[in-house]
Formats: C-alpha cells, structure tokens, sequence
C-alpha cells in the first residue's frame, strides 16, 4: 500500500514539474505539450490509439512466446551438453556483442514491413537474457541435490527434469521478468524501422506532423502498456514459484 | 534386504600435492554402526564420500570394497547433514525420489508405510518448508530407507538439530537401520559414545579405536558408562 501511494505521489510531482515547465517557460505545443492537452488527445483519439496499441502488443506477446521457447530450449541443451556449450557459447556470446538494434534494417528487409520483422526483433532482444538466466540456474544446482541423484542412480535425463530443472525455475522466472521489460524495445524498434501500424508507427507518424500531443499519448499508452506487461509477468511467475516451490 | 556386508576402506589419499590422510585402514562391521569421529576438516567426511562414489576432488590410492566381493555400486544409501529434500516436492514425492529418478514405478503403499514409520503420516501431502528441522531429517530417514540398501553412510545427519530433537532422531534412526552396515560420520562424542558399536576416532596424526560402552546401542543419556565414554572421546579428540 505505501509502495502504491508512493508511485501515485511521484507521478503527481512528476505532472506538476511538467504542467510547471510548460507554463513557466512558454514553450510552443508542438516542442512540448502540457499535460491536460496530451489527456484530451489521448481521450479523442483512442480509437486510433488502442487500434495500434493491439498491434504493438500482439508482437510483443508472440515475441517473448517464442523467444522464451527458444531460450529455454538452447539453455535445456547447453546444460546437458557439454559439446553444445563448447561449441555454441562463443557464438551465443558473439551474436550478443552485436548490437540488436542495427539488425532491424536487415530483419525489416528479410522479414518485411508486416508483423514478422517486429516479432523477431522482439525474439532476439529477449533470446539472450532468457537463455542466460535459465542457463545459469541450471548450472547452479544445490551440489547436495545431485550427490543425492548420483547415489540413488539417477539417470542424467532424470536428474536434469526432475531436479535440475525444478531448481534453475526461479532463475527462469527472473529471466522472463526481464525479457517482458525488453520486449516492448524489441517491437518498438522494429516499428521505427519500417511499419504501417504499432504503437512505434503511430509516434513516428505524429512526431513527423508536429502532432506532439498525439505522440506523448502514444509514448505513454507504451508506457503503460510495457507497465502492464510486466506486472503481469511478475506476477505469474511469482504466484507459480510460491505454489511450486515454497522457501525455494 | 541382503545380508549387509562388511566394508574395507584401505588406502591414501591425497589433494593436489597436499596429503589428506595416509595408511587408513578402516573397516566398516557388517550390519553394524561404525562411528567415525573427529573435529571439522580432517578427512573423515571425504573418506564417507569415497564410500558413497562421490565426488571430493582428491586423488585416492587403495581399494574400496565390502568384504562379500560383489561390488559396492547400487548398494549405498546416504544421508547428509543438510536434509536435501527437494522443495518443491510434498513429503511423499521426496521419500519416493530414488524410484522416481531411475524411472521406477514409486511402490507407494511402502512409501506410506514408511512415512507411519517415520511417524509423518499427518505431513505427507505438505510441502518441506511447512515442516520443522527435525521433521525434515524424518523424511529424509524415510527416503534412506526406502533405498533399501544395505550400507548407510550417515554424514552428520543430526548435528543441526536441537538436543532433544537430536536425541530422538539418534534412537529412530539407530531402530529403523537395524541390521544394515552403518558408517556415521560425526564431530559429537555424545553421538559416537551413544550410537557405535565401533568408534573410530579421527585425528591429524592418524586413527585410534577406542571400544564402546559395554550396553547395548543406544545407550540410555543417563549411562554412566556412557557418559565416561563420551569424556574419554571428547579428552582424546581435544589432544588431536
């Protein structure tokens, strides 16, 4: 409750500072819009607004569904193999020293204009942390657990599911929680690159035709949405974690 | 059950270039308790892991064998300080790991069986985080014996939990391992004095045997003769 009422606080200091800035200094609406004009845009445009906001979100859903399938595929296939992580580390680790960001043009003209280019842009902003994560908790077994599994004669298949990885979720989760943070940036950035719709179209598109207004509704609806996104994530691997794996 | 056989440790180990303990020759009494006793860091723990097939990073020179001539692999069960119950898993699901990991069918009336046994019957569908420390060696007692094997290696299974606990926990699992070949590694004099029915003690300048009290195991906490032994272990471990 008081973290609740703290963020209320600090957005009302945060529109106060902007409302202040706005009427202090004069500045023109198309360089910076007060508050209440980017509330009224947002509220008369919200058809066109929640139209791209599905858009933005359906690559972003997708995105961290196969991404999340992916990396958890390839940290399963590192951790069970030890041929994989010699062979397959040093390119994972040098695709990541790739900036993502200057892939976009490329995956825009492999992929299109349409959803796909976004959604794997989405996919590969979020592969890396997600594989990571998971790859580590499944490294960092309790050594007790597989002493125990070497006694009793586990199988290695055996040790790795039902162990292994039963212990490495919590680290999963912290991945996920970080992959719905980088999603929205993934899908985003994609939309820059070359799209007819999204939530990243949308700002372009206003910012092109000095619509600031329309813009900062549009940034803030990312916001949010990226906001939701997270709470969401957060909340269901938690909730998950606390019913599969108590004082874990 | 087999018989249990008896088990011979004989050999030197060593750690990189460090030497860990020369010469031992140990032998574990077939179907009874053998308690290895020495303060933290002198090695005893290794040669429990040595028994087990377990890693310790130690290069070893010897021979390992019970004394039936089968080999050892697949006959030991071990039980460490730390439970290691799985928290994810209830009580029931962590007393039937072993079957569970070799893609066994878990016989789950000898699970429940076990679990009375262990006196647990109340707790089998909860969770390890609802139960308390001495509950938690329970179960993992439960999960010992559900192994089924001949040699135990116990690794300070009870040193974590309070005296009464503790002592409670020494004669459950001293009834319920009856007949099976004990290997209890322990840096308590109490525990050896009350449990042993061979006391191996454990120092930097090699191993003594010392004979138990002549009752029976497990010694009333009142023994007198008991409570000589334990000072006698407790002189001889403090002159190291």
């Amino acid at each position: 409750m008081m973290r609740f009422l703290g963020g209320i606080f600090a957005a009302g200091l945060a529109l106060a500072i902007w409302q202040a800035i706005v009427s202090l200094t004069d500045v023109p609406r198309f360089i910076l819009p007060p508050p209440a004009l980017v509330f009224e845009t947002w509220i008369a445009n919200r058809a066109l607004i929640w139209e791209h906001t599905l858009a933005t979100a359906t690559e972003i859903a997708l995105g961290l569904l196969i991404g999340a399938a992916l990396g958890m595929a390839t940290a399963l296939t590192l951790a069970s193999s030890a041929f994989a992580r010699v062979t397959m580390r040093p390119i994972l680790v040098f695709t990541q020293a790739l900036p993502v960001f200057a892939l976009a043009p490329i995956l825009t003209l492999w992929l299109g204009f349409g959803m796909g280019s976004k959604i794997a842009m989405a996919v590969l902003i979020i592969y890396f942390p997600i594989t990571s994560a998971f790859f580590d908790g499944l490294m960092r077994t309790p050594p007790g657990f597989l002493d125990l599994a070497k006694t009793m004669g586990a199988s290695s298949r055996a040790t790795l599911w039902r162990i292994r990885v039963p212990a490495a979720l919590p680290s999963l989760g912290s991945g996920l929680r970080l992959a719905a943070v980088y999603a929205p940036i993934g899908a985003v950035i994609g939309e820059w690159v070359g799209s007819s719709q999204g939530l990243g179209y949308l700002m372009l598109l206003a910012n092109g035709r000095a619509k600031t207004d329309l813009m900062f509704a549009a940034l803030f609806t990312l916001g949010l949405l990226s906001i939701l996104l997270y709470l969401l994530v957060n909340w269901a691997t938690l909730t998950y974690l606390r019913r599969h794996s108590p004082g874990i | 059950m087999t018989v249990a056989p008896a088990i011979r440790f004989a050999g030197s180990a060593t750690h990189g270039a460090v030497p860990l303990f020369s010469r031992m020759d140990l032998t574990l009494e077939a179907g009874r308790w053998t308690c290895l006793l020495g303060v933290s860091g002198v090695g005893k723990t290794t040669i429990l892991r040595m028994i087990a097939g377990l890693e310790t990073g130690a290069a070893f020179d010897g021979v390992i064998a019970p004394e039936d001539g089968a080999p050892l692999a697949g006959r030991v069960a071990y039980m460490a300080q730390s439970d290691l119950l799985l928290p994810w898993a209830t009580v029931r699901e962590n007393v039937g790991l072993g079957a569970r990991l070799r893609g066994e069918p878990a016989d789950s009336a000898r699970v429940d069986a076990l679990i009375a046994e262990v006196g647990l019957e109340a707790h089998a569908e909860k969770k390890p985080n609802a139960l308390s420390g001495g509950q938690k060696q329970r179960v993992a007692l439960g999960r010992t014996l559900m192994e089924d094997r001949e040699v135990i290696l116990l690794d300070e299974p009870f040193s974590a939990l309070d005296a009464r606990t503790r002592a409670d926990m020494q004669e459950l699992a001293h009834r319920l391992l009856a007949g099976r070949t004990v290997l209890l590694v322990t840096h308590d004099p109490g525990e050896a004095a009350r449990l042993a029915d061979k006391i191996v003690v454990m120092t930097e300048a090699g191993t003594t045997e010392v004979a138990p009290p002549a009752a029976p195991a497990p010694r009333a906490v009142d023994d007198p003769e008991y409570l000589d032994a334990q000072a006698r272990l407790f002189t001889l471990l403090r002159a190291g």
